[in-house]
């Protein structure tokens, strides 16, 4: 393998080295190390950053590289990019936190960097090896993560949660690889694809290994009914880690989902298609109708990240071009309200688990008019309310389902858009309509320069999106050039 | 006689195929996890034997060692540490989720039979030659696991080292008495 | 003649063996070697299907499978120290604390 094959390789060989060297310096400098150690975490992932733009992009048409496993395309350029930018504020958010709740900080950001690393992976392969090597590279860093507060019961419950459903997800997602891997001879998705467009087939055992590892692809994304372990995972995981995991993950299984089911297995949409359908309409309906009755707002938020799956499901389900940039569109904005949202969480909460609840969010508009206003943005952003960029997203998949026939689903789709505004208002009748001696028991913010910053940029980001949503969907539909997609 | 011998193949796979089917069974019914330990460990020389009988014996090899001499001693280790209190009451096997669980296997039972019978192979040259072809040569299994590992699939091979770093980073996260316990108690006591 | 069918049968019974016991079993530890017994089918599979295509990427993956199912299990297995320590328990309806 020549040399130079190693170029486009060269971000994902720097953060590995960087995680190493968090780990390593995380040993000795204990708790009062947390602020270099974060700034040294997130300085890391700024130079991956760059490393991708001067390194990772594609000279012109998508090319793969190191024997076939890895594509370098401006679709995996978009997804590692978006990935960077969750690593990053989720980094911010945690360094107080972790002060704050006395944990330490040296494998925490290594980890980050570590589920990076393996997002990296499942963003550009396009090799079923190096995809699943990924996913496991992400999920178990995430499992590590979501328990890191073992003293807390509720996280522990929630990594265990995770860890059993998730392995078994793993396994299910590869008998179906390994049915596909008998039924066509190859790991590769190019050459699947070729196979598939060379001789369409309705091969039993084919048809069941697709249909395996759409349920594998679908426990990822959370997707109704493979959700169980999102609710309570989410709940229990250190909210920073929630905010994560709720975002990045999800970005980076979309990105797969797309890669085997938009790409590889594009021959046979007809067989998959309606199992995916169907799993979107499930979760939209189902996601929402939870969200309703929950008090815990770390919870709700919980439900209604299901529910925002199911959203972008719409845009695989359509399986046209429109439909993939749709997703991608979705998951930028997704990202960045989802964060900001969890973000405040984090500043309301104080230790034992409390600032959880709906009623903690009372009077915040007097003790905290900025905080508010933000997570008033943050929540019309989710429900989808322009001029937010979460109507903006929410409008091309819901396209996207139209042009493609699909408008029974958009349908739903708007419909249980209108029932979120419910939950997503309970928390505003409580920060801005409760008067009184109730507005006095809601909890305090606390004081934490970066939370801040990382709530100021993603209500600004939703904002931008919104207002001017021309570039941002110039990058969505320039993350097309993808090799095997179209 | 002559029946045994021209169906030895055969005879020995259904053998290995019920004794790995019993272990399994084991596994999922017997009560006291130190058995069901032990009906893992013989499903997994079954499972050797027969990754050996279709000619990949690195990967038997492979199996022996980090299945049974490696996570079976970390199952065996954790299940004596926490023995002592955790594990006398034993849940039921019978639970809500039973029905669910038989009817969705009798389900998938049925399609996947019907996907086996019904279903098409993709094939190839098959034989074990070509398991053990190394740049044109029949060298051996060992051999030509190793080129194709560290030069086509050099890049999940690393990725997979630091999938190991991670799981080392993570018993000892979830392991070790947390530093700032003894901190906090400390503090109380102050 | 033992064929790759012959294999996909016996995967398929232990595949779902190990699904019925992830999903069956609340003992954190059986459950654990439960999803042993899954990815021990997936790997059967794959061997099989490698003998009869006369290809080594089924071997690989299996490989890979096996490298990824030690380091779950080590995680699993700290999960369960950090479990015991917390709630002296390897039960998994006693870790209920939040019910939606």
């Amino acid at each position: 393998m020549p040399l130079e094959q190693f170029v486009p390789f060269i971000p994902e060989i720097f953060l590995a080295i960087a995680s190493f060297v968090l780990l390593v310096g995380g040993i000795g400098l204990g708790r009062r190390g947390m602020r270099p150690l974060a700034l040294g975490a997130v300085g890391s992932l700024v130079v991956t950053g760059i490393l991708v733009w001067l390194f990772g992009r594609p000279a012109g048409e998508p090319e793969v590289i190191l024997g076939g496993m890895l594509a370098i395309d401006t679709f995996a350029v978009f997804f590692k990019l978006l990935v960077l930018a969750s690593a990053i504020l989720t980094i911010m958010l945690a360094t107080g936190f972790l002060e704050r709740f006395r944990y330490g900080g040296g494998e925490f950001f290594a980890l980050i960097l570590t589920a990076t690393l393996g997002m990296f992976v499942m963003a550009s392969g396009v090799n079923l090896v190096s995809l699943y090597v990924g996913l496991e590279l992400m999920a178990l860093s995430s499992y590590v993560l979501v328990g890191y507060c073992k003293l807390e019961v509720k996280s522990n419950e929630g990594a265990v949660k995770y860890f059993v459903l998730g392995a078994m997800s793993s396994g299910i997602l590869l008998y179906g690889i390994s049915l596909v891997y008998g039924s066509l001879g190859t790991l590769d998705l190019m050459e699947i694809k070729t196979a598939l467009v060379a001789a369409p087939q309705d091969n039993l055992v084919l048809m069941l290994g697709i249909v395996l590892m759409a349920f594998g692809m679908l426990f990822k994304v959370a997707a109704v009914p493979f959700h169980v372990w999102s609710p309570d995972a989410y709940e229990g995981a250190p909210t920073p880690v929630t905010a994560f995991i709720s975002v990045a993950p999800k970005a980076a299984a979309f990105a797969m989902f797309l890669r085997i089911f938009a790409g590889a297995f594009s021959p046979e949409i007809d067989h998959w298609r309606s199992v995916i359908w169907l799993a979107a309409a499930m979760t939209m309906i189902f996601g929402n109708i939870a969200a309703l009755s929950q008090d815990n707002v770390k919870r709700m938020l919980a439900y209604s990240s299901i529910a925002h799956a199911g959203y972008a499901l719409m845009g695989v389900v359509a399986g046209t071009a429109y439909g993939t940039w749709s997703v991608l569109m979705y998951m930028l904005v997704y990202t960045f309200m989802n964060i900001g949202a969890f973000g405040l969480v984090v500043l309301l909460e104080t230790r034992g688990y409390a600032g959880e609840t709906v009623k903690d969010w009372a009077g915040l508009s007097k003790k905290a008019p900025a905080a508010a206003a933000g997570m008033l943005i943050l929540l019309l952003a989710l429900a989808g309310i322009p001029p937010t960029g979460g109507f903006m997203s929410k409008l091309y998949v819901f396209a996207a389902a139209i042009n493609a026939g699909y408008i029974w689903l958009a349908v739903i789709g708007v419909l249980m858009s209108a029932v979120s505004l419910y939950y997503y208002f309970r928390i505003v009748v409580q920060m801005y309509l409760v008067e009184g001696e109730e507005a006095e028991s809601g909890a305090e913010l606390v004081r934490d320069r970066w939370a801040e910053g990382v709530v100021l940029v993603s209500v600004l980001v939703v904002m931008a999106i919104g207002v001017y949503p021309a570039p941002f969907v110039g990058w969505a539909q320039g993350g097309l050039n993808a090799l095997g997609l179209m | 006689m002559d029946f045994l011998v021209s169906h030895f193949a055969e005879i020995l796979f259904y053998i290995l195929a019920a004794l790995a089917v019993l272990g399994s069974v084991g596994v999922i019914t017997l009560k006291n996890p130190v058995n069901a330990a032990l009906s893992l460990l013989g499903t997994f020389f079954i499972v050797a034997v027969l990754f050996v009988l279709q000619h990949a014996e690195f990967l038997a090899a492979v199996q022996v060692m980090v299945y049974a001499g490696g996570i079976m001693v970390l199952f065996l280790f954790v299940i004596m540490l926490v023995s002592v209190k955790g594990l006398k009451t034993q849940a039921a096997f019978l639970s809500p989720l039973v029905p669910v669980a038989i009817i969705g296997a009798i389900l998938v039972g049925a399609l996947i039979t019907s996907a086996v019978l019904l279903g098409v192979f993709a094939t190839g040259d098959g034989g074990p030659e070509a398991l053990q072809m190394v740049d044109g040569a029949v060298l051996g299994n060992t051999e030509a696991v190793g080129m194709v590992l560290y030069t086509k699939y050099l890049v999940p091979f690393e990725v997979v080292s630091v999938v190991l770093l991670v799981a080392m980073i993570g018993a000892i996260v979830f392991g070790r008495k947390d530093r700032f316990i003894e901190e906090q108690e400390g503090e109380v006591g102050s | 003649m033992i064929t790759a069918t012959h294999y996909l049968a016996l995967s398929l019974v232990m595949f779902t063996l190990g699904l019925i016991g992830v999903m069956v079993r609340r003992n954190f530890i059986t459950v654990l070697m439960s999803l042993e017994l899954i990815f021990n089918a997936v790997n059967l599979n794959l061997i099989a299907f490698s003998f009869r295509l006369g290809d080594l990427s089924g071997q690989i993956l299996a490989i890979f499978v096996i490298t990824v199912a030690a380091a779950e299990a080590a995680i699993g297995l700290g999960l369960i120290i950090a479990l015991t320590r917390l709630k002296d328990t390897v039960i998994l309806d006693d870790a209920n604390e939040m019910r939606s």
